[in-house]
């Protein structure tokens, strides 16, 4: 439904998206993520139809949003950051204008209205005027504006900015649901929400994709993934020391450090070719063996977090460098 | 079409809901009785005519025209709402027209409302309607070629003050050009076809000539074409610097 191709976007010599290039399908709700500044912003806002891109093209739906825009903005719906609104208008006033926009009179604009306004519970401000809204409300009735017609591209710039937690929850059952029939694409910063909400996951870093996969790749890019966690209700008599010396002895293990002693927490890292599976299989039978009092056993996942400082922390201190 | 509609309705209901509209037309009611009657001397003329009525409108029009106008794309930009109406399935001609057109019915409501002038003139005396009706026309037409003004600056800048400083100082010159105490001063200065070149570009004397009832073609075009330049140039200046 969305497909980019090597969209750059150049502000005098300041290069702020530098050739991005992803495809999303109908059923997939991919995540934009990247530190402020990295491009996400431009990136959508070029999609969106809002600024021209210096090169490349962005293709909704077939039709490329240069040189069709009317079409191409016909099947999109958009939350710009900041979630934008007349503030002088109501809220239902608002509604209706941008359903009427996009071509909706009459009962089927009512209708489309009554249904957003439903599914952003804004039924008790609706003749409020957006001036007097706080701003979740605001937020809310920029994004009903973005889903009036039921479109098929969504495009969310930082659509749980300002939310408290409920409606961040509410707002990201709604994305996920959304998800099942068209093509979205959010940017947020919020880590959670990308495993909570996104089929697949983008970073950006100063204007180009640094990591692209599904939430769970993604994490398994992080140091510990993989790694296996073991916690012992009692200390063994032979000390903590002697425990993990036993298990660094072990074939398949490449190093093991210690989280905590009381209760004794370890985590152990595998060598390359050992699957998750295998050494948390081996490391029961040992624990086993040895009656050490196990509690606990998992494997990592690894953290989402982490993946994203590794990849954008050492860029983000070189700009630092650079502007001083 | 239908954008374009939705778009004025929308504009228009703005215009209403704040006291925009409301000021404009009490203030341009209230000016235009005061210049009419007072300044200009309605009674003691003796004439049957809205030349002491019209005469003043270009003067009116110099402030309180940029002051409607002012907002149009400056609130839009300080907003962020120009990124929501610009995604919208709209082209920006239709959004630029439309506004123009919702601030175009304001100052129209203001000017229909000046009515009973026209009334008491017909009640006193016997007037050319003719000549009233092509005043009113040529007022219409220099309100809007004013407004378009207001339109380019407004879209320049997400700042209403310079919006208005801005389109008032553009506006100035352009009655100044062909302002017959400014033109007789510059016949000493330049050769006299390039006074009258300077003056041709005056809103002075192509309003001047309407309103004594002379509807030539060429001052009709004068101000739609001074309408489509502007609104042509807002275009590029909104369609170029969207993000700023």
């Amino acid at each position: 439904m969305i497909q980019v191709r090597n969209l750059r976007k150049t502000f005098g010599p300041k290069v702020a998206v530098g050739g991005v290039s992803f495809k999303v399908e109908k059923g997939e709700v991919l995540g934009f993520l990247g530190p402020n500044g990295a491009g996400k912003s431009t990136t959508m806002r070029m999609i969106t139809g809002f600024i021209p891109p210096t090169d490349g093209e962005a293709v909704i739906g077939g039709f490329n949003i240069v040189e069709q825009p009317i079409e191409a903005k016909r099947l999109m719906g958009y939350l710009p950051e900041n979630a934008p609104s007349y503030a002088d208008m109501t809220v239902n006033g608002f509604l209706s204008f941008t359903a009427e926009l996009r071509g909706l009179s009459g009962s089927a604009q009512r209708k489309a209205v009554d249904r957003a306004v439903e599914m952003c519970f804004l039924e008790n401000v609706l003749h409020q005027s957006v001036e007097t809204l706080s701003k979740g409300y605001r937020h809310r009735t920029c994004f009903a504006q973005s889903i009036i017609h039921d479109p098929e591209v969504l495009i969310l710039d930082e659509p749980t900015d300002g939310l408290d937690p409920n409606q961040k929850h509410e707002v990201r059952t709604l994305i996920r649901k959304m998800g099942q029939t068209k093509a979205i694409i959010f940017s947020t910063h919020i880590l959670e929400e990308v495993e909570a909400v996104c089929s697949r996951a983008i970073i950006i870093d100063r204007g180009v994709i640094v990591a692209n996969g599904t939430p769970a790749e993604l994490k398994a890019r992080s140091p510990q993934a993989g790694a296996i966690t073991l916690r012992l209700g009692v200390e063994p008599k032979a000390g903590i020391k002697a425990v993990v010396a036993k298990l660094e002895g072990l074939n398949q293990v490449d190093h093991v450090s210690i989280l905590g002693s009381a209760p004794v927490e370890l985590r152990v890292f595998a060598r390359k070719n050992v699957s998750p599976a295998d050494l948390a299989g081996l490391l029961s039978e040992t624990a086993m063996k040895e009656q050490w009092a196990l509690q606990e056993l998992h494997a990592e996942e690894g953290r989402l977090d982490e993946v994203f400082r590794n990849i954008t922390l050492p860029d983000t201190k070189s700009a630092g460098k650079e502007n001083k | 079409m239908k954008p374009i509609l939705t778009i004025t309705k929308r504009e228009l209901t703005g215009y209403f809901a704040s006291p925009v509209a409301f000021v404009f037309i009490v203030i341009f009611l209230m000016l235009s009785g005061f210049f009419t009657f007072m300044v200009a001397g309605f009674f003691e003329r003796g004439q049957a005519s809205l030349e002491a009525f019209f005469s003043w409108h270009p003067w009116l029009y110099l402030f309180l025209v940029p002051a409607v106008g002012m907002r149009m794309w400056s609130e839009e930009r300080r907003l962020g709402t120009l990124e929501l109406l610009l995604t919208m399935p709209v082209t920006p001609w239709q959004a630029i027209v439309g506004k123009f057109l919702a601030a175009w019915t304001v100052l129209a409501l203001a000017l229909g409302l000046t009515f009973p002038v026209w009334i008491t003139v017909n009640y006193l005396g016997n007037p050319d309607n003719g000549i009233i009706l092509a005043g009113y026309l040529g007022s219409f037409l220099m309100g809007g070629a004013y407004l378009s003004i207001t339109a380019m600056t407004s879209a320049m800048t997400r700042n209403q003050v310079v919006a208005f400083i801005v389109s008032v100082v553009i506006s100035l010159f352009l009655i100044l050009a062909g302002y017959p105490p400014v033109t007789n001063l510059l016949v000493h200065w330049a050769l006299p076809w390039v006074v009258e070149a300077i003056a041709a570009f005056s809103v002075m004397t192509h309003f001047e000539s309407i309103q004594k009832g002379v509807l030539d073609s060429r001052d009709i075009l004068y101000f739609l074409s001074v309408i489509v330049f502007s609104l042509f140039t807002t275009g590029v200046i909104v369609r170029t610097h969207r993000a700023g």
